[in-house]
């Protein structure tokens, strides 16, 4: 048990360290890709270095909620990273969530997001608000039929269950399974401001959704939300790494594989960021009204895949 | 083992197959739609490839060849020849805007799983469950042939609908017999053909290909 723990704070130290270097990782692809000079690989941690030496300035007449959401976000977000089995499965926090609750847990970070970029009352801020509020009331429903489509392949909705069920059992094809992961695909780039849905590195107010909401927030405010939006990609990654591709994911107690797990997190990772910069590269950001097609093409993936499983695979 | 990896490879291909009917379904271009009748005749050719190869039923093989044949280059190339011709690759009208087709879609889906499922208990073949993805992508290719506006995407809604009636065969009887189907893919070539000529016809009258002109053809 004490073990257990342990792996458990090292599993989630891990994620919150790393996700940095995943979003740096991608920047870096991306700039290839685009022939571009990249920036240096480890950039994401000075620029969280030097927001953390700023002071943070508050703007007149801003509830506590403007200082509070950062770290409601933070949170949340290591919540869930604690959650996602990563290396090991089936770690002692592990029972806390089931993915539906995982779900919420995301939910709950963004209202809160939301709250507090509508609370000084620029235009910008409740602009931002409001077009992150239309992305997630979309991409939740699609992101449930996708999880629901593994808790019914797995016949659980425990993430520990469905890791378990599809990583050492006997292999076989789902093609529920295929759709569903093209499903979560479009839902993580939505919920993490990627790009057919929003730009990462845009500077241009009115096309802004994510980074309308974080305008007015600086110092180590806005760094601790830049930590919470990488560890953000970072958990969605595992969480698509844990229902689509789970194979290398230590199995319960067995420790030995824990290195093996590690390395086999870092090269699905790299893979993942590649792919991510691949795709961003091609795209273009589509307009605020093309979105809603966009998530609906992906709801529609998710109840395909729920109708071809019991179709198929009952 | 290998019996039920081959039944789990034909599922996955048939799933593809309707994945690609949803697509088409969704495709605003003319070009996209063609490249996608393209690959889902790949799609179609390689699952009764591989229920031929696992069942021993050797007919199949000469299905699979007509319809990589016709299906995968002959069509295609000749729509391409025919949309540059025509100078048609513009975007695709549609009756509904696309996410209420797609709705549809979802509700014809879920209508022909429940109405393949009492007939395919009947069946004895293995890829019986397959019936319903054959009943499900027919319906869809009718329902693009219905919200379609021009002439082009309505005949190829009409050829992916021969498209699932080919995998519904396969899955429930393990194909049709070999004269069948050949007169089948003739009939196709040559329907495709004549409708090539239509299509000239068609806008030489109009100067258009949309097919609502074409209601103004009344005897007076």
């Amino acid at each position: 048990m004490t073990i257990g723990i342990l792996i458990q704070i090292a599993q989630t130290l891990l994620a919150v360290l790393l996700a940095p270097l995943l979003m740096g990782w991608v920047n870096q692809c991306r700039a290839w890709l685009q022939g571009r000079s990249a920036p240096p690989i480890l950039q994401p941690y000075r620029t969280l270095i030097k927001l953390f030496h700023k002071d943070a300035i508050v703007a007149h007449g801003a509830t506590p909620l403007l200082r509070f959401a950062p770290y409601v976000f933070f949170g949340c977000m290591a919540l869930a990273a604690g959650i996602v089995p990563m290396v090991a499965n089936d770690l002692p926090f592990s029972p806390a969530a089931d993915v539906i609750a995982l779900v919420g847990v995301f939910a709950l970070a963004r209202v809160f997001m939301a709250l507090a970029a509508m609370d000084i009352g620029t235009s910008f801020g409740t602009l931002g608000a409001r077009r992150e509020m239309l992305v997630a009331f979309l991409a939740e429903p699609a992101l449930l039929m996708v999880v629901f489509t593994a808790s019914f392949v797995a016949n659980s909705t425990q993430l520990t269950t469905i890791v378990e069920a599809l990583a050492h059992r006997a292999f076989a094809i789902y093609p529920s399974l295929a759709f569903a992961g093209v499903a979560f695909w479009m839902v993580a780039m939505a919920e993490n401001a990627r790009i057919p849905v929003d730009n990462p590195t845009t500077h241009l107010e009115l096309t802004m959704i994510h980074e309308a909401m974080i305008l007015e927030y600086s110092g180590r405010h806005l760094a601790l939300i830049e930590w919470a939006v990488a560890l953000k990609l970072f958990t969605y990654s595992a969480l698509g790494l844990a229902l689509f591709m789970p194979w290398g994911i230590a199995e319960t107690g067995n420790f030995a594989a824990m290195p093996l797990a590690v390395l086999a997190l870092l090269v699905k990772l790299a893979a993942g960021g590649f792919a991510l910069a691949t795709i961003e590269t091609f795209l273009a950001k589509w307009r605020l009204f093309r979105v809603p097609e966009f998530l609906g093409t992906a709801f529609l993936l998710g109840v395909l895949a729920m109708l071809v499983h019991l179709l198929l695979e009952v | 083992m290998s019996q039920s990896l081959y039944l789990q490879v034909v599922n996955l291909l048939s799933a593809l197959l309707l994945l690609i009917a949803f697509a088409m379904l969704s495709q605003r271009r003319v070009v996209g739609l063609i490249t996608l009748f393209a690959w889902q005749g790949l799609a179609l050719a390689l699952s009764t490839t591989i229920v031929a190869y696992s069942t021993g039923q050797h007919h199949l093989y000469y299905s699979a060849a007509l319809t990589v044949g016709l299906k995968v280059i002959a069509m295609p190339w000749f729509f391409f020849r025919l949309i540059r011709q025509l100078d048609a690759h513009r975007e695709v009208e549609t009756l509904f805007n696309v996410p209420t087709t797609m709705l549809v879609g979802i509700v014809l889906v879920v209508f022909a799983f429940n109405l393949a499922q009492p007939i395919s208990q009947m069946s004895g073949t293995v890829t019986r469950s397959i019936l319903g993805i054959a009943m499900a992508s027919v319906l869809l290719s009718f329902l693009m042939m219905i919200t379609r506006t021009k002439a082009i995407p309505q005949v190829i809604g009409f050829l992916a609908m021969e498209n699932g009636l080919f995998l519904a065969a396969t899955s429930a009887t393990y194909g049709m017999p070999l004269v069948v189907e050949l007169g089948v893919a003739l009939d196709v070539l040559v329907g495709v053909l004549i409708l090539g000529i239509f299509f000239f016809h068609i806008r030489e009258t109009f100067d258009s290909l949309d097919l609502k002109h074409m209601e103004s053809l009344k005897e007076r």
